[in-house]
């Protein structure tokens, strides 16, 4: 009944107070469009995505490359700032490292 | 009396997503048609819904819904049609008009109101459509071979009936029963695996409980899915219908075991059964389920051979859905509230039913207090299963005497005043109590009788420090020291049913808990409702 080509799914057996675990997205093979960078406000994570934003356009010069921030670390991404990443870009790289 | 149709938007088979769609009503009289390629009987009806439309096309809109898709449009080359076929392959529409035979020929209104309808071919009832819109619309009919039709053809089943679809449609549908949150799976997952590593299954493999399933499972009741059952505990979650229809597939259950896992659930989270501490007792306690009454045939339940498992599908799913509940809604898991030092086999299923037509007593639940032709489950708080071996006795007090000797040692030889404990007897070894007539009353007095011991027997002692203080009797009289101790509290703790095979003289001994009123558990007692 369930087809390999579909996902399979299932009806949640338990009392749902805690979120099911998600799966990664499937990895594309290839970037292409606009790429979002995104700098937590972790003390120099602007570092870590401004090499990593001089790679990308080195390696990967069709791609376009948009930077964001969040207001700060210790809070999620406001709505905003996620719906704005979400309409601009096609993929985003967060940087959590310091 | 006028039907109004349900509404659709569908697009022509092999058009793009909702590109050109066309929508009921149009606000033009429309003639309706369900087909699929491989029904003989829509290859008799579809010439005449072509002519339909020659004739009357310019009135109105002639239609046909394709449960196929794709596949059907060879009934628009082998026939020349030009009559749109609309694209119902999700069965949607199908599924909303309530169609369980193809062909199914709707007329409607512009606005969406059924006239004429008839499933199947039928000569005169196609000749009474056209004859009816020929009027309607002052158009002269032209020669039809109705010669050339049969009277009638019954017509094939829909494709949105048959099963596994049905299920699914019924899921999707608006008002479908199911308000669980749906999980979906990735296309790269092994779902097995993933209901492992989400901590949803007792250790042994689970069913996965995709929508059609917990649809079908719901057939077994006529409860509302949405109804709140209990409050399980130890997270005292609300449990509905829906969520126990869930956990009974995941265990393995056909929809006619739902009601005695919907009971189970109800009877154990109780306060008198007091789920939360049998559940995380470090003495590792779990339910035991008996089911007495018709349901055990109508079920098909093993009290014979081998009761208590493994082996019976409905034995073994109905208390591992009832141990599937309490895990996943509930939150009782192993090593977070669960906590059982040894563990048990028990604990990952525990169900059988009684063999009443082999007793000569009363049944269990009649014993207490139900009728014989009620269905009923009765749950004990249980912590061990042990064997009763006695082959040589050949009448009631010797065999019964065995019994009892090895209830002596439950939990320990030197506690008495001992909770419940449940005797299942075996068929022989119930023969033998039956030749000599003895009543079930009578076999309790044998087993308090075996098992009493003087007071001083019961000390503790420095090689046995299990027992009661000896401190706590200094001065006591002799007779006090000597007075006789029965291995249960009260003989109502003595429960006893019948169960397994006609050959071997091995009866069981479930090992209990701990039953101070109100605060551990008590053996509980529910009717089972459909």
């Amino acid at each position: 009944m369930v087809q390999a080509s579909k996902p399979a799914v299932i009806i949640d057996p338990t009392d749902e107070r805690e979120p099911i675990k998600r799966n990664l997205a499937k990895r594309p093979e290839h970037i292409s469009g606009t790429l979002g960078l995104l700098d937590i406000s972790k003390p120099r994570g602007d570092k870590f995505i401004d090499r990593l934003e001089q790679l990308i356009n080195e390696q990967m010069p069709a791609v376009t490359v948009k930077r964001y921030m969040k207001p700060t670390v210790s809070k999620p991404a406001p709505h905003d700032l996620r719906q704005q990443i979400m309409n601009e870009c096609n993929f985003v790289i967060e940087a959590v490292a310091d | 009396m006028t039907e109004t149709l349900p509404n659709f938007s569908l697009s022509p088979v092999g058009a793009e997503r909702e590109q050109n769609a066309y929508s009921f009503p149009s606000g033009k009289q429309t003639l309706i048609c369900f087909v699929k390629e491989d029904c003989p009987t829509t290859r008799t009806s579809i010439p005449l819904l072509q002519q339909a439309q020659d004739i009357f096309g310019e009135n109105i809109d002639v239609i046909a819904l394709a449960q196929n898709g794709e596949d059907d449009l060879v009934l628009v080359q082998e026939y020349g049609l030009t009559i749109p076929f609309l694209d119902d392959s999700t069965l949607n529409t199908s599924y909303a008009y309530e169609i369980d035979t193809v062909p199914s020929v709707f007329l409607a209104t512009h606005d969406g109101n059924v006239t004429q309808q008839f499933i199947g071919f039928g000569r005169d009832d196609w000749k009474e459509l056209f004859q009816s819109l020929a009027n309607q619309h002052d158009v002269t009919l032209p020669e039809i071979d109705w010669a050339s039709f049969p009277d009638l053809l019954p017509g094939c089943g829909s494709k949105s009936m048959e099963p596994g679809i049905f299920e699914r449609l019924k899921a999707e549908a608006e008002g479908s029963p199911l308000r669980g949150r749906r999980v979906e799976i990735g296309v790269n997952d092994d779902i097995h695996e993933f209901l492992y590593e989400q901590g949803l299954t007792d250790g042994l493999p689970v069913i996965p409980p995709t929508p059609e399933r917990v649809i079908r499972m719901l057939e077994g009741t006529t409860r509302n899915a949405q109804e709140i059952v209990a409050i399980v505990p130890p997270n005292l979650a609300p449990v509905t219908i829906e969520k126990i229809a869930v956990n009974s597939v995941m265990a393995g259950c056909r929809p006619e075991y739902l009601p005695v896992v919907i009971t189970a659930v109800e009877a154990v989270c109780t306060d008198q059964f007091g789920m939360h501490g049998v559940g995380a007792t470090t003495m590792g306690a779990t339910p035991v389920i008996v089911v007495n009454g018709p349901i055990r045939h109508e079920i098909g339940m093993n009290m014979g051979l081998q009761a208590l498992g493994p082996g019976n599908r409905a034995n073994a799913a109905i208390g591992r859905a009832l141990k599937l509940v309490l895990r996943n809604v509930g939150g009782q898991r192993p090593g977070e509230t669960e906590r059982t030092t040894m563990g048990s086999p028990l604990k990952f299923t525990m169900c059988f039913a009684e063999w009443e037509e082999i007793s000569p007593w009363e049944p269990l639940h009649v014993e207490r207090g139900f009728d014989k032709n009620d269905s009923v489950l009765t749950v004990f708080a249980m912590t061990g299963l042990g064997q009763v071996i006695d082959q040589t006795s050949r009448t009631a007090r010797s065999v019964v005497g065995s019994v009892g000797l090895k209830a002596e040692g439950l939990h320990h030889p030197k506690y008495h005043n001992y909770p419940d404990a449940l005797f299942a007897l075996c068929p022989e070894h119930v023969a033998t109590i039956a030749r000599d007539s003895w009543s079930k009353d009578q076999v309790r007095d044998r087993i308090q009788e075996v098992t009493s011991r003087p007071v001083r027997e019961l000390l503790s002692s420095d090689d046995v420090t299990v027992g009661i203080d000896p401190k706590t009797l200094e001065g006591a009289p002799e007779e006090e020291l000597n007075r006789l101790v029965p291995k249960f509290e009260r003989k109502a703790n003595i429960h006893i049913v019948v169960a397994g095979s006609q050959a071997g003289k091995f009866s069981a001994i479930f090992e209990g808990f701990s039953n101070r009123v109100g605060l551990d558990s008590t053996v509980t007692s529910r009717k089972i409702e459909k």
